[in-house]
C-alpha cells in the first residue's frame, strides 16, 4: 500500500510542491539564521579560540569579556608565574588602535601584542610570511581582511607598510584570523612593539596566558591563580561563553534572530501542516473507501506517516541543499567568512521537520481514524 | 430453504442513530433472506434506510439489535480487526461515485483489494491487468479514472470488487451516475460476470431501469421491508404479499436487546 500512498500524494502535484517548498523553506530559513546567529555569537571570541597555546586567561577581576579590558599591573604576570600548578605563563596585549594606509585610508584595528620571546599568542594560520617574522623592527602580522581593505585589488604579500601612532607598521606576514566581531582588521605584533603602536598607556598588560603544569587539573589551577593573586582566571572555553554571553544578554542579536527563527517555526509548522491537512481531506473518500475493502487503520496511518515523511524529508534535503550552497557560497566572502553551517544545526532542523511533520500527520491521521467507512456510500 | 444457500440472513434487524430526542430509527426490524447465486435489489426512495441496510450487512455500521448472519459469520461477535479481514477477504465493493483513486491507473485501483492483502505490487497490478481483460477493458488499463468515462470507471469499480473473488459482492446505486444506455451495459456486465452460485449480489438502486436484472427485489420505505418481489429467470417479476401489510410494526428495540450471537 506504500505504492498506493506515494502515487496519491504525488498526484496533486501543486499540493506536493507546495508542501515541499514550504518545508524547504522553513528548513532554510531555520539553517541560515541559526548559523549565522551563531556564527556572529562566536565571533567576540574568535581572538580568544585563535589562540591555541595557552589554557588559561587572567585578567582583571571586573573583566567582563575580552573586549573591554582594563590592564593589568607588570608584575601580576610574576605572580601568575609563581602559583604552583602554573607551568609558564606570558604577557599578553589586546586593545585597539587607529592604522592608516598608503593611500590615506583609515581604519580602527584590534592590536594584540604578543610575547617577545615565544610568540605565544601569535597566529597559527599564516597566509603569507611567518610569525618569526615579528622579529623585524616594526614588523606586524594583518588578517586577510584587513590586508584587502587596506590594500585593495593586490595580490597578498608582505612588504606593505601602515601607520600607527605616527609610526610605521611593517607587514611581514597575512594570517588567517578569525573575524572579529565588529570586522575590524587584526594586527599582531610582538608586546613591546604594541606599546609604539598604541602610545603611551601607563599598563599595557590586557591579560596574563598561562598553561596549567602537566597533570594539574586546569579548573583548580584556575581556582588557585585566582586564590593566589585576587585576578581573575578563566580556561578558554569559559572565557569564550563570558564573550557569547555578554553579547546575548546586552546587544539585540539574540532578539532579532529569535524572532525570525519563531516565524520559520511558525510559517513551517502553519504552511505545511495546513496543506497536509487539506491533502488528507481531499482524499478522505479514497481513505474511506480504503477502509471498505479491508484495509486496517493501521496501515492507513502508515500510509499518511509515510506520505508525510516523504515530503518532510523531501523539503529538508532541498532546504538543507540550498543552506549547504549558500554557506559555501559565502564563507569566502570577507564579511561573512567563518560563518559556516554547523552539522548540530543541520541535525536539530532534521528532529524539528520531524516533529513538524508528525505533528501535520497527527492531525490528519485523527481526521482519518474517525472516518466511518459507511461514509463511501454517502453520494 | 437450506441454510447453506443462504448468504445473508436478516431478522428483526433495527439500526438507531443518535439518542433520545434526536433517534433517528434507520431501520425498523429487517427481515430478509439473500441467497447464493442470486442478484437482490433493495429498492426505495432516498431515506427509506437501502445504504443503512447495506452499511449494517456489510459491517461498515453495527446493528442496533436483531440477528445477522452473512456467510455464516455473525458481524456483531467479530472483533474489529476480524470485521476488516472478513470484509477484505468476502465482499467486493462498487460504490455509486465510483471512488477509484484518481493518482492509479485502471490496473491498479483494481489491484488495490489484493495490494491490501498484502499480495507484490507486480503481481496484484498484473491480475489486475488481466482482469480487466475479461471485462473488455484490457486496452484501458493504464489510463487514468479522469481518461475513463463513466460506464468504462464503472468497469473499473466492478473488475475492483470482483478481483480477489469475494462472496458477497454489494453495489451502491451503480448506475446512478451513468446515462441509461451505459446503465443497461454496466448491468448486463454484472449480471454476467459477478453472479455466480457461490456468490450473491446486492444492489441497493432506485433505478427502476435495471429491475430486470434482478432475481429478488426487496421495496423499502421509512426503515422496513414493504415488499419482496420474486424474479424468476425468464418470466415476469411476481410481487410476493407485502411485508410492512403482512407483518405486525416492529417495536424500536433497544442496544440491551441486540442479539449477538
Amino acid at each position: 500500500m506504500n505504492f498506493v500512498a506515494l502515487r496519491m500524494l504525488v498526484a496533486d502535484r501543486a499540493k506536493y510542491f507546495s508542501l515541499i517548498f514550504a518545508i524547504a523553506f522553513a528548513s532554510f530559513l531555520l539553517a541560515n539564521q541559526i548559523s549565522i546567529f551563531i556564527g556572529i555569537m562566536t565571533r567576540p571570541s574568535s581572538q580568544i579560540r585563535d589562540v591555541v597555546d595557552a589554557d588559561i586567561w587572567v585578567m582583571d577581576p571586573q573583566t567582563l569579556y575580552s573586549d573591554e579590558v582594563y590592564a593589568l599591573r607588570d608584575y601580576d604576570l610574576y605572580r601568575v608565574r609563581s602559583v604552583p600548578g602554573v607551568e609558564w605563563a606570558v604577557p599578553l596585549y589586546k586593545g585597539t588602535g587607529r592604522a592608516k594606509g598608503e593611500d590615506g585610508r583609515f581604519r580602527t584595528v584590534i592590536l594584540m601584542g604578543v610575547d617577545d620571546a615565544t610568540l605565544v599568542g601569535a597566529p597559527r594560520k599564516m597566509l603569507v610570511g611567518s610569525i618569526y617574522d615579528l622579529d623585524q623592527p616594526d614588523a606586524a602580522i594583518i588578517d586577510k581582511a584587513g590586508f584587502l581593505y587596506f590594500f585593495p585589488g593586490e595580490p597578498l604579500q608582505a612588504g606593505k607598510t601602515l601607520q600607527m601612532n605616527e609610526r610605521r607598521v611593517l607587514i611581514v606576514g597575512i594570517s588567517d584570523a578569525s573575524a572579529p566581531f565588529q570586522s575590524f582588521p587584526v594586527l599582531h605584533t610582538r608586546y613591546s612593539q604594541a606599546l609604539g603602536f598604541v602610545g603611551r598607556e601607563r599598563n599595557l598588560l590586557s591579560f596574563v596566558l598561562a598553561k596549567p603544569a602537566a597533570g594539574a587539573p586546569m579548573g583548580k589551577v584556575c581556582e588557585r591563580i585566582e586564590a593566589t593573586t585576587g585576578l581573575r582566571a578563566r580556561t578558554t572555553t569559559q572565557f569564550s561563553l563570558d564573550a557569547f554571553l555578554f553579547y546575548f544578554r546586552n546587544t539585540g542579536i539574540p532578539v532579532n534572530f529569535g524572532i525570525t527563527v519563531v516565524i520559520a517555526l511558525i510559517v513551517g509548522t502553519v504552511i505545511p501542516g495546513q496543506t497536509f491537512y487539506i491533502f488528507t481531506v481531499e482524499n478522505l473518500k479514497q481513505f474511506g473507501a480504503l477502509k471498505a475493502i479491508g484495509v486496517t487503520n493501521r496501515r492507513i496511518v502508515g500510509m499518511i506517516l509515510l506520505q508525510a515523511l516523504v515530503v518532510g524529508g523531501s523539503g529538508y534535503a532541498l532546504g538543507m541543499g540550498i543552506s549547504a550552497a549558500f554557506f559555501a557560497r559565502t564563507l569566502n566572502y570577507m564579511p561573512t567568512r567563518g560563518i559556516i553551517f554547523p552539522w548540530q544545526v543541520m541535525l536539530g532542523i532534521g528532529v524539528v521537520v520531524l516533529l513538524v511533520v508528525g505533528l501535520a500527520s497527527l492531525i490528519s491521521i485523527r481526521r482519518v481514524l474517525v472516518l466511518e467507512p459507511a461514509v463511501v456510500f454517502r453520494g | 430453504m437450506a441454510t447453506d444457500e443462504i448468504a445473508v440472513l436478516c431478522r428483526s434487524v433495527t439500526k438507531v442513530f443518535g439518542r433520545g430526542d434526536t433517534q433517528v430509527h434507520a431501520l425498523r426490524g429487517i427481515d430478509l433472506e439473500i441467497r447464493f447465486g442470486e442478484l437482490t435489489m433493495l429498492v426505495g426512495p432516498s431515506g427509506s434506510g437501502k445504504t443503512t441496510l447495506l452499511s449494517v450487512i456489510t459491517g461498515l455500521l453495527d446493528a442496533s439489535s436483531g440477528e445477522l448472519v452473512v456467510l455464516g459469520r455473525r458481524p456483531a461477535n467479530l472483533s474489529q480487526e476480524e470485521l476488516i479481514l472478513f470484509r477484505r477477504e468476502t465482499l467486493g465493493f462498487v460504490f455509486q461515485q465510483f471512488n477509484l483513486i484518481p493518482a492509479l491507473t485502471a490496473a491498479e485501483n483494481v489491484a488495490v483489494p489484493m495490494m491490501a492483502a498484502g499480495v507484490k505490487r507486480q503481481q496484484a497490478v498484473a491480475c489486475g491487468e488481466e482482469f480487466l481483460g475479461t471485462l473488455g477493458m484490457a486496452h484501458r488499463a493504464h489510463a487514468l479514472p479522469s481518461e475513463l468515462s463513466g460506464g468504462e470507471q464503472q468497469r473499473v469499480a466492478l473488475a475492483r470488487a470482483l478481483v480477489h473473488q469475494p462472496k458477497l459482492v454489494v453495489c451502491d446505486e451503480p448506475t446512478s451516475a451513468l446515462d441509461g444506455r451505459t446503465g443497461h451495459a454496466v448491468m448486463e456486465l454484472l449480471s454476467a460476470t459477478a453472479v455466480r452460485p457461490d456468490r450473491a449480489v446486492i444492489i441497493v438502486t432506485h433505478d427502476s431501469r435495471i429491475f430486470e436484472f434482478a432475481d429478488q427485489i426487496a421495496h423499502m420505505d421509512d426503515g422496513r421491508i414493504t415488499a419482496l418481489e420474486e424474479n424468476r429467470k425468464n418470466g415476469p417479476l411476481t410481487k410476493s404479499t407485502p411485508v410492512y401489510e403482512a407483518a405486525p410494526a416492529q417495536p424500536d428495540l433497544g442496544a440491551s436487546q441486540m442479539i449477538g450471537g
